[in-house]
């Protein structure tokens, strides 16, 4: 499985990572040698196979509907790198 | 000369505090002073609870006013940092989370408190549980108390190697492909990752959903089973808890496990190294010797496709789990003006090169400050992670990839469903060598394979525990891997109780651990 360093960077978008140029080298190499491996999956033949997403089968939860509490204003933003006390702050999505 | 406190297991310090003959405080002070020794040296904890020893000092005096105390009053636990703590930092090993406090606690943290248990602080960890040495660590590696030269096997390192080298008697960890049973055998301790749905995950900082569970780390099978009924039981919260009954794990281990059907898979043992194959051979031998069990060979056809499964699954959910880290809501944030600055200049660079194409594609103010966040934030074993189960879950690759995983994944779990129709439990080895030396595995790939026998369980959904059962000749820890079917946590517990009322391993101290 060849990935170019096109895919590497296609990727690292999607994943809203940015990637020096050393780095997209590197995991270009990194990520074709797992997915080679991973590769041996496809030696099995699973046409009737149903996809698996949880082990223990779950069936749908319900609850009332009923108001409980909610995180207050302040223990919202205390962790926020950049707010104004009512709204968390970023940078300006419009003009430019 | 009597043991000292920090060599007893959990149990026997509950019944000395019960009748007095102990202070949770004195306790403490015990384990605290341990730690301010030797963490330095091992890097076991990332954040130490400077009130841990108020705590413990008020459960003496409600005890001694003769108020009633929860079954855990005054017992010193460690918790791993990927648990969230309302009075404590949760870092999860990263710098995306440095100094992130979280506004409540987790389930399982809230059962410890109303236990009134004393949380001596936060454990290291692989950053966001992912890797299976506890090297990924942004806040530097766990060593391994018995050769501080090795790893202690991740990603609940700090966890394992708190209660090997006596820095706490009960941890709590999380296990998503054999985070708490891998550093469990390779520290020498026991380690048991519930069914998936026995203990709650709210305020466990997600990795894999599918896969995450939260369980006990301690000396003794007694004293897990003491911590897992403690934190166990359905919970509101976490839909995917499971409604049932928590059994009384501890009561039942008098209950001894007879005439056991004990199932091996016996690629597993050939594939492991010689000092492992022989402590597990003669671990079978002694269980089927003391309990009049009979050994069963057993195939798992495609065991041998679990770590391309896994390792196709867990990090599409990880990819998607750790999409919440922005630097908008909360943890690091990239430094704006640098970021803008940089935008500004990539922009007129393409403007005066008249290259019309690449000023549309580049990004917008807030696209760049998500990827510089993240880029700065995460370290580069997350990286990877999210990288892979991205191109996984992308256009093109989902059915080839994801998809595929997820049907394999359902063969997985039915080898299982077929093993226990001939047996009762799966017994062998937890890893196919004892702890490697720090820095040996640069590979991503060749790391991954370490996982090769833990990664199944957590596809399947079943619990499986680490029991120590011997030594190699330079004196590292092996254990023991016993699973069962879904729910059979009492089994196994009785089982790895009865193996270790007949052996002594779980007895030896690291030297290191003996110095101070």
């Amino acid at each position: 499985m060849a990935l170019t360093r096109q895919d590497v960077e296609k990727v690292a978008l999607l994943a809203r990572l940015q990637l020096e140029p050393e780095e997209l080298d590197q995991l270009a190499g990194q990520l074709a040698r797992v997915l080679e491996y991973v590769d041996q999956l496809s030696q099995l033949d699973t046409s009737d196979v149903a996809p698996l997403a949880h082990a223990v089968e779950l069936t749908n939860v319900f609850r009332e509907d009923e108001p409980g509490q909610t995180l207050p204003r302040e223990q919202a933003l205390a962790n926020a790198p950049r707010s104004d006390g009512r709204f968390y702050l970023v940078p300006a999505v419009l003009g430019e | 000369m009597s043991t000292p406190l920090w060599q007893l297991p959990a149990a026997q310090l509950l019944a000395l505090l019960q009748q007095g003959d102990v202070g949770a405080e004195e306790l403490a002070v015990q384990f605290l002073d341990r730690i301010e020794m030797l963490n330095e040296r091992l890097g076991v904890f990332l954040y130490v609870n400077p009130e841990a020893r108020q705590q413990a000092r008020r459960i003496d005096q409600r005890r001694r006013a003769g108020e009633p105390l929860g079954p855990l009053a005054g017992l010193p636990v460690a918790l791993k940092d990927n648990l969230c703590t309302a009075d404590m930092p949760t870092t999860c090993a990263s710098r995306m989370l440095q100094g992130y406090r979280s506004p409540f606690d987790a389930t399982v943290v809230e059962r410890l408190r109303r236990a009134d248990a004393v949380v001596l602080g936060k454990t290291n960890l692989d950053e966001f549980a992912m890797g299976s040495s506890n090297e990924t660590s942004y806040f530097g590696p766990v060593r391994n108390p018995w050769d501080a030269e090795r790893i202690p096997g991740g990603s609940s390192g700090g966890a394992a190697a708190a209660v090997a080298a006596g820095l706490a008697p009960l941890s709590l960890g999380s296990d998503t492909g054999g985070s708490i049973r891998l550093p469990a055998g390779l520290c020498g301790v026991v380690g048991l990752k519930p069914t998936y749905g026995r203990v709650s995950r709210w305020g466990l900082v997600a990795f894999a959903s599918s896969l995450d569970q939260i369980g006990p780390l301690a000396r003794t099978a007694e004293d897990c089973a003491l911590l897992l009924e403690t934190v166990a039981g359905h919970d509101p919260r976490d839909s995917t808890s499971v409604p049932q009954p928590v059994p009384p794990y501890r009561q039942r281990l008098s209950e001894p496990p007879r005439q056991l059907r004990i199932g091996y898979v016996p690629e597993h043992l050939e594939q492991a190294s010689e000092p492992v194959q022989q402590a597990v051979r003669q671990a079978l031998d002694l269980l089927v010797q003391n309990l009049d069990a009979q050994l069963v060979p057993i195939q798992m056809s495609h065991a041998r496709f679990a770590v391309a499964t896994y390792y196709i699954i867990a990090p599409s959910e990880a990819s998607s789990n750790l999409a919440r880290y922005d630097g908008i809501h909360y943890g690091y944030r990239a430094d704006e003006q640098a970021m803008l600055d940089q935008l500004r200049r990539q922009r007129e660079e393409l403007r005066r090169a008249g290259d019309d194409r690449g000023l549309e594609e580049l990004d917008s103010p807030l696209v760049r400050l998500y990827r510089t966040t993240r880029s700065q934030g995460f370290g580069a074993e997350v990286k990877r992670r999210i990288m892979l189960g991205t191109y996984a879950l992308s256009a093109g690759y989902y059915d080839q990839y994801y998809l595929k995983a997820l049907k394999v994944r359902r063969l997985i779990r039915q080898d299982y469903l077929d093993a226990f129709e001939q047996v009762d439990v799966i017994a062998g080895p937890v890893s196919t060598t004892t702890a490697f030396a720090l820095g040996e595995k640069q590979d991503p790939l060749e790391m991954y394979l370490v996982d090769l026998y833990t990664v199944g369980a957590n596809l399947a959904g079943v619990p499986a525990l680490s029991v120590p059962c011997g030594f190699d000749s330079e004196g590292l820890p092996v254990g023991l891997q016993l699973q069962g079917p879904l729910f059979s946590e009492a089994r196994l517990l009785q089982l790895a109780h009865h193996y270790q009322q007949h052996t002594a391993w779980h007895k030896q101290h690291p030297q290191l651990a003996l110095q101070v």
